[in-house]
């Protein structure tokens, strides 16, 4: 708020804040990130609602059935945790100010992330071999849309820790940093947390019907 | 987290760091329970060990929604008193938007699709 002094002594205003309380740098970002995170979540649900609908829609073509191999999106999923709890070792080795064991902490983070990509890919691939393409049915446009953006989602996320990691190793573990890879916990988790719904609803029930 | 350290430390200038951290023993916790919530699911669906689809639909829909929580409470360290509670309501917010936008969608859309009129009868009503 501002408020002008004595405006008519010199005929000009002057302002000043009213309800000057300065805020240290960082301040808000954890709850502006949560509230982000929240508007991203509206977005997957808007897919999930688009695959509960068109998911039974095969166009004469390949059903969940034929297409979904459960092993192996039990071994992806397998990774996703795996990154989880290994992103957690990097929180958890940052607190205690240990540079070196955070940075293998994140890269091994990375390497199952990536993993997990590449067996999304492979599946992927494998589909589009089979035939199976967005264009093929409603459903498979609804699958490719809800799983892909999800792997887009993942792969930002690769893109962003690779730019941390980078960032730690040249300004080491201040203040920013720490809020930086404090905002990537929360969206690598929050991931994990849309990827029980894609294997639920889309994988396991899919599979089911 | 302590609350009482966790309100000293939020009046302190390192706000932007307090939000709530786990501990190891939690981040195992979170994790092993994590790996049980997702193996039962796909074993019941991989074996068909239950006697009918939609007991086992229910089923691994329960234990999403139990893993989800888990993964909120160990890993995103929800809490009512996070970020003095506004984290809780935009996350309560964003679930009645998803409840609303999920069930409406489902709930209309098979609606459509069992008032429509089936082929047999279109083709008989030139």
């Amino acid at each position: 708020m501002t408020v002008a002094v004595n405006p008519t002594q010199t005929g000009e205003p002057v302002f000043y804040l009213a309800d000057e309380h300065p805020h240290p740098e960082g301040y808000s970002t954890s709850l502006g990130f949560w509230i982000y995170l929240m508007s991203d979540c509206l977005i997957f649900a808007m897919l999930f609602a688009a695959f509960g609908v068109l998911g039974g829609n095969y166009a004469a073509g390949p059903a969940p059935k034929d297409l979904f191999d459960l092993d192996l999106v039990a071994v992806n999923t397998s990774m996703l945790l795996l990154s989880s709890i290994t992103y957690g070792f990097a929180m958890l080795t940052m607190q205690q100010n240990k540079i070196a064991l955070t940075q293998m902490w994140l890269a091994i983070t990375g390497l199952f992330g990536a993993a997990f990509i590449g067996i999304e890919l492979t599946e992927f691939a494998h589909m589009i071999h089979e035939g199976a393409t967005p264009q093929r049915s409603a459903f498979l446009s609804a699958f490719f849309t809800l799983v892909g953006t999800h792997g887009l989602h993942v792969s930002c996320g690769l893109i962003w820790l690779v730019t941390l990691m980078v960032q730690v190793w040249k300004f080491g573990l201040i203040e920013a940093n720490r809020r930086r890879l404090m905002c990537l916990s929360m969206f690598w988790h929050f991931l994990d947390v849309v990827w029980i719904g894609v294997f639920t609803f889309v994988y396991l029930l899919g599979v089911l019907r | 987290m302590n609350t009482d350290t966790h309100a000293a430390h939020a009046a302190d200038h390192h706000h932007g760091d307090s939000h709530a951290h786990g501990t190891f023993s939690s981040y195992m916790l979170g994790f092993v329970l994590s790996v049980v919530l997702t193996a039962i699911p796909f074993w019941l669906v991989m074996s068909g060990a239950l006697p009918s689809k939609q007991i086992t639909a229910l089923v691994i829909m329960a234990f999403a929604v139990v893993q989800i929580v888990v993964h909120m409470i160990y890993f995103l360290h929800m809490s009512p008193k996070s970020e003095n509670g506004w984290s809780m309501m935009a996350l309560i917010f964003t679930i009645v938007m998803v409840v609303i936008a999920l069930s409406g969608s489902l709930w209309v859309m098979n609606h459509l699709n069992s008032n429509m009129m089936p082929m047999h009868e279109m083709t008989g009503m030139r």
